[in-house]
Parts: structure tokens; C-alpha cells; sequence
């Protein structure tokens, strides 16, 4: 069974899910309890059906947040730690990498934990340099995490349920500019979408645009707009940053020997660079041309309309492809 | 409200200037967002106007300020001149810092407002340092931060207050405890009854004051001022007030019951402090008028300024990452 739902829907339900399902799993950030329900409203309903007792308010405190997910993931619930905005998260950096990350190793497998840090990007509000980034890079470079990055209603419920019950801690983020998305939804219980899985959410032979997020949206768009020009793009949605689906990826720019990496981090030292060195490690002899990156510029994000000239945008996709592919059809 | 006599009426005068000209701004701004003249956001400080008064004559010019993304009232009491508040706000290169900042970073140091944040309780902190640079640079400034109840609920806010307390730092901690933090109210959050309760447990001074009475604001934070000048350390003072337009500007207040507002609103610092201004015996509804006149005038002024004013271009936009621009390529 599925029905339409959008991305808040599909968050909801996973939710929802878990903390009908699981007696471990609780959820804990700041404003995220009914009435009021967050500042996204993905949350609402969730402490009226399942208790103020597990769908807890906090303080403004996100160090105590997620290391307070830490401790109660030792005991072996599953927390869903909400980071309102990502931007704040450098204040639970500590508990994220030094604590949650490495406890797995360094107790040589003693003490795990399994906690879910949900944290939302909102790029797009026009609110300035401390409410618009896209970290996920940080996160990538820290062994012992999981990221993931949805950008459907199925591929956010699919996962988010992955991520809560997957026995490693999962960064899983949410971009608030997509969650009035609307797509089909699995509605049954027990749905899920594998981590470390990447999607092929367009056919295309001649180039690869490798993207994931918000991104895989304006991805397809531009992908729409280079067809009319006779070039066809295949657009790999990543949906997991870590572990890259490499072979995904790989079997995509194998065929189409051209590939584009989108995202809306910044270019520099971001994502796409470990995705395109991958690819041309792997494929350095099949490529056509090397692989090129767009992302947002090597600048904090201003605020209001101006937004718009330091991030991504299809344009940027567009033309990263001409710039790859444009002799493709003569 | 406290005893009037203790202020001159010139002083009285131009705390009521300040709180005028910050409501008459939030208003413009509300006023043209809401139909569609221009698209932006603010984190409304209509209501707690009083702070803004006080500051205003509490601080020296040279003194410094921190204050937060609700700061749009603490701008002008530090005197950030409107047009560069209201081009901020609109994202025109006459804002304060040319658009690129936004309404939650606002700076003008020329006026001693030396950051705006959007992290909440990361004023704190940063005030700390003000402090101690006034102190390698023998400088008898003092510094102001100003934040809100849900803010000393961080880390920063305990980290801050305690290593301001031991260095015996001239901070003055400014509460704003509007009595929610977004829609979270204050009691649900710590198990204390007030947040000047906190400074007990670093050993600095806390006081609770009427934060809709400008006159007992100003007296409250004076005092922690003239103590922060004479190098007797910080002082943590909670002025309970009220926010009456929301979170951010737009947000329907669901979670504020009906009559906790109205009852708020009987306390509307503009209006009962112009009450009690008319009671001083050199203090007419002329007067008063007049200011609020020049206020609304100065503000529609400001506004109309900042509306003509361009977007910043793109040299603007790519200016700033570093003090020299990186070489393209090399990034
Ligand atoms: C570190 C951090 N966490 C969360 C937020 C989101 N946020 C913005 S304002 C706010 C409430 C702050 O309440 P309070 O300190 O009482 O200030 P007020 O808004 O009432 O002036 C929250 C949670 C943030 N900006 N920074
Ligand atoms: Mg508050």
C-alpha cells in the first residue's frame, strides 16, 4: 500500500512508526512536543499519541541534546535527537564525534551508539550565514557515522527507520525547503530503504550527474532542460553519503564515461570532491572528460535575495554539464 | 513603576525616543511585509521596548553591546543609525553590513554594537571577551550583553557567566526573559523561579526587575554598570517583559494562551510609560507627541531609504570571505 504524502508526512510516519513499534526508541529536541510541534510541524502529533514522556521538549541546550542521546543509546534505547536547524550542531559537535562516533571502537565493541541525529537545512529561508548550510562534509570525514540524506517521501521514511534502528549512530538530514514535496509513500509497516544505497532516479546515456538532497531535485530539472538540447543525463541520487554507494556510481559513469557531482555544500573540500576522485581513481581510463563539481561558492551564505548568487542552483547544473558533455552530440 | 523623580524628564524623554522610534520600525517593517511591499524576516521585539530605553541610557557611547536575531530595539538604542537597520533588514547595501548579514547579524561597531547572533546564547561568550580586551587595553568600557531566557539554558550562557564572575570582568548580562523560548514557556525549561537566581552559583550579583518599566530597567542595569566601570565585576540582570508579535514575525503564537497576551498587553510598555511620562510636571502630550511624530517620520525615512536602495552586486558579494580575495582555482 502507498498513498501521496510529502516529506513531513513521511517523516511523521516514520516517526510515528518507530515510537509505535519500538519501546527503545524516544525523540528529544527543543520545541518538538505537541502543540507546538516544532517549527516544521514534522513532529505533530507524535507526543499526543505517544506521550510527553517520549516525545520530550528540551531546554536550548543541543550539547545535552545529543549527549544525552549518547547515554541513553549506552543503555540501549534509540534516540532521535532533532538539531532544529544544522547550523547549531557545532554545539553537540563534541558528543557527535568524539562520543557517539568512536564509543563503538574505542569500548571494542563493549558500548555502541545507535543514535539517530536528525538536523535540518534551511537553505532557501534567506536567514544568513548562521541558518543556511549544508555541513554534511563535516560529517563525512569522521569514521564511525553514518549520513544520509533523502530527498522523497519514501526515500525519507525508508531510511529515517533504517537510520533509528541501524546499530551505528546516523546523521540523517532533512532540507525544510523540501518537506512539502509530494510523492508516493509506502504506508505498511516494516517499509525501509536500505542505507549505504544509492538511486538511479533518471535514465540517461550520456553523462552522470551524481547529487543527493535538494540537489537531486534540481538535478532532474536540469536534466529536463538538457534533454530538450539532446543530451540525456542519468541522475544517481547518492541518498547515503556514508557509505557511498560506489558501485552504483561507478556502474552509471561506466556507461554514460562523463559525470557531473551536484550538491548544495560548498564545492571546496566538500562532497563531491571524494566522489569524483572515486570515480576517477576507478574509471580514470574510461572517462572522457574529468569529473567536474558544482556547488555552492566559497562563501558564507548571504541573507535575503542574494542567497541565490552563493548557492546552487539548476543553472550551475546545467552548465557543469554543457561544460562536461557539450560536445556529446557532434 | 518606580519613582520618575529619580530622572530628569530629559532623561525620561529620551528613553521614551528610543522605545518610539523601535516600535515605529517594527511596525513599518510588519506593516510592509504584510502587504507585500517587501518580502524579509524579523524576530519581532514589540513589547519589550522598555530594555532597549534603558540600555540606551544606561550605556556610555563608547560601552559595548551584543545582542541577538530579536534585536532590531537594541540597534537603536545603541544608536545604529535606522537606515542601516531597516537596509539590513530589506537586504540593500545600505544596511549596516550591505545586505549580506541579514536581520540576525547585524553589527556596527562605530557605535559599540559589536555582533548580532542567531545562535542562540553565543553572545555570551564573545561578550566575555569584549570585556577582557577592554581590560588589556586599560580601558574602563564596559560591555553589554543582552539575550533571552531560553539562552541561559546553553552551555555558552554557564561557560560565560562563570569566567566572567572569576575574572572579575565589567559585563553587564542583560536577560530578556520574554517568557518563552519560541514556543517553549520559561518554566518548562528550568526548575528555578527566576533566571537572576543563576548568578548565585558563579558568585556575581542577580537582579529581577519589571522589564516593562524603563525607569527601574535603567536603575537595575545603571547599577551594574557603574559596578562593572569601577572593577567590581558582572552583574546579571533579568528584566521580565513580553514579546507581542511572535517568534518571528508571521508566527500565529498558538501556544500563548489568550489571556496570558491580553494581560500582557495591559503591561505594553509604550503605553504605560506614557502614562506615568505625563504625570512628570514638565512633561506635556505635546511633547510627547512630537517625539513620536519624529519617530515615525525618521523611520519612514529610513525605510523609504532602504527600499531604493539596490541589492549589494555581485563584486559586494564575493568581497569579505577573507581580507584579500583567494585566488579563483584555489578555491
Ligand atoms: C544554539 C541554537 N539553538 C536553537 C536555536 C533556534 N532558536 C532560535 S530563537 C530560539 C528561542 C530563544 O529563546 P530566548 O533565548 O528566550 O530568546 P527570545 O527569542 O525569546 O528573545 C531558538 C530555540 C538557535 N538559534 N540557536
Ligand atoms: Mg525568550
Amino acid at each position: 500500500m502507498s498513498k501521496k504524502a510529502t516529506i513531513r508526512e513521511a517523516i511523521n510516519s516514520a516517526l510515528d512508526e518507530a515510537l509505535r513499534t519500538s519501546a527503545q526508541v524516544f525523540l528529544l529536541g527543543e520545541d518538538l512536543a505537541d502543540p507546538a510541534a516544532g517549527v516544521n510541524a514534522v513532529t505533530r502529533g507524535l507526543a499526543l499519541e505517544h506521550g510527553h514522556d517520549r516525545v520530550l521538549n528540551t531546554p536550548i541546550s543541543e550539547a545535552a541534546i545529543v549527549g544525552a542521546a549518547v547515554g541513553a543509546s549506552l543503555e540501549g534505547m534509540l534516540p532521535v535527537a532533532e538539531i532544529m536547524i544544522m547550523d547549531f550542531i557545532g554545539i553537540a559537535m563534541d558528543q557527535i564525534v568524539n562520543h557517539a562516533a568512536k564509543l563503538r571502537y574505542m569500548s571494542a565493541g563493549r558500548t555502541t551508539s545507535p543514535i539517530t541525529v536528525r538536523a535540518v537545512v534551511l537553505e532557501g529561508s534567506g536567514a544568513g550565514g548562521t541558518h543556511s548550510q549544508s555541513l554534511e562534509g563535516w560529517f563525512m570525514h569522521i569514521p564511525g557515522l553514518k549520513v544520509v540524506y533523502p530527498s522523497t517521501p519514501a526515500d525519507a521514511k525508508g531510511l529515517l527507520l533504517s537510520s533509528i534502528f541501524d546499530p551505528d549512530p546516523v546523521l540523517f538530514m532533512e532540507a525544510s525547503r523540501l518537506y512539502g514535496k509530494r510523492g508516493p509513500m509506502p504506508t505498511e509497516d516494516g517499509f525501509r530503504i536500505p542505507i549505504g544505497k544509492a538511486d538511479v532516479k533518471r535514465q540517461g546515456r550520456d553523462i552522470t550527474i551524481v547529487t543527493y538532497g535538494p540537489a537531486t531535485w534540481e538535478a532532474l530539472e536540469a536534466a529536463e532542460a538538457l534533454s530538450a538540447e539532446g543530451i540525456e543525463a542519468e541522475v544517481v541520487d547518492l541518498r547515503t553519503l556514508l557509505p557511498l554507494d560506489l558501485e552504483t556510481v561507478l556502474a552509471s559513469v561506466a556507461k554514460t564515461r562523463r559525470a557531473v557531482v551536484a550538491h548544495h555544500a560548498v564545492t571546496f573540500g566538500g562532497p563531491g570532491a571524494e566522489v569524483a576522485s572515486q570515480i576517477t581513481e576507478a574509471l580514470f581510463n574510461e572517462l572522457v572528460e574529468p569529473v567536474v563539481r558544482v556547488g555552492a561558492k566559497f562563501s558564507p551564505i548571504p541573507a535575503r535575495a542574494s542567497e541565490a548568487a552563493v548557492t546552487l542552483g539548476t543553472g550551475d547544473i546545467v552548465a557543469a554539464v554543457k561544460k562536461v558533455a557539450g560536445a556529446v552530440r557532434v | 513603576m518606580s519613582d520618575i523623580a529619580q530622572l530628569t524628564s530629559s532623561q525620561l524623554s529620551s528613553m521614551y525616543e528610543v522605545m518610539c522610534k523601535s516600535q515605529a520600525l517594527e511596525l513599518r517593517i510588519l506593516k510592509g511585509m504584510r502587504s507585500g511591499e517587501f518580502a524579509t524576516i524579523i524576530w519581532p521585539a514589540r513589547g519589550q521596548e522598555a530594555v532597549a530605553g534603558a540600555l540606551s541610557l544606561a550605556l556610555r557611547p563608547d560601552d559595548r553591546l551584543i545582542t541577538t536575531y530579536r534585536g532590531l530595539h537594541d540597534h537603536v538604542a545603541k544608536g545604529v543609525p535606522l537606515v542601516e537597520i531597516a537596509g539590513e533588514v530589506l537586504g540593500t547595501s545600505v544596511g549596516a553590513c550591505k545586505g549580506k548579514g541579514g536581520t540576525m547579524h547585524i553589527a556596527a561597531p562605530e557605535q559599540g554594537l559589536m555582533m548580532s547572533t542567531g545562535i542562540v546564547g553565543s553572545g555570551l561568550p564573545v561578550g566575555v571577551g569584549l570585556a577582557l580586551a577592554a581590560r588589556f587595553q586599560k580601558s574602563d568600557r564596559v560591555t553589554a550583553v543582552t539575550f533571552g531566557d531560553g539562552a541561559t539554558n546553553t552551555g555558552s550562557f554557564h561557560e560565560a557567566v562563570n569566567l566572567a564572575a572569576t575574572w572579575k570582568l565589567p559585563v553587564v548580562f542583560v536577560c530578556q526573559n520574554n517568557l518563552y523560548a519560541e514556543m517553549t514557556p520559561v518554566e518548562e525549561t528550568m526548575a528555578i523561579p527566576h533566571v537572576a537566581d543563576r548568578a548565585k552559583g558563579v558568585g556575581m550579583p542577580g537582579i529581577t526587575v519589571d522589564g516593562n518599566d524603563p525607569v527601574s530597567t535603567y536603575l537595575a542595569i545603571r547599577g551594574a554598570v557603574d559596578r562593572a566601570r569601577a572593577g567590581e565585576g558582572p552583574t546579571l540582570v533579568e528584566a521580565v517583559t513580553f514579546r507581542f508579535e511572535g517568534h518571528y514575525a508571521g508566527d500565529q503564537m498558538k501556544y500563548i494562551p489568550a489571556e496570558q497576551l491580553e494581560e500582557a498587553k495591559k503591561h505594553d510598555p509604550m503605553i504605560t510609560f506614557r502614562e506615568t511620562l505625563l504625570s512628570h510636571p514638565e512633561i506635556t502630550e505635546e511633547h510627547l507627541a512630537a517625539i513620536e511624530a519624529r519617530a515615525a517620520q525618521e523611520v519612514d525615512e529610513a525605510v523609504e531609504a532602504a527600499k531604493a536602495a539596490p541589492q549589494p552586486d555581485a563584486a559586494e558579494i564575493e568581497r569579505d570571505v577573507y581580507a584579500e580575495r583567494l585566488v579563483a582555482g584555489n578555491v
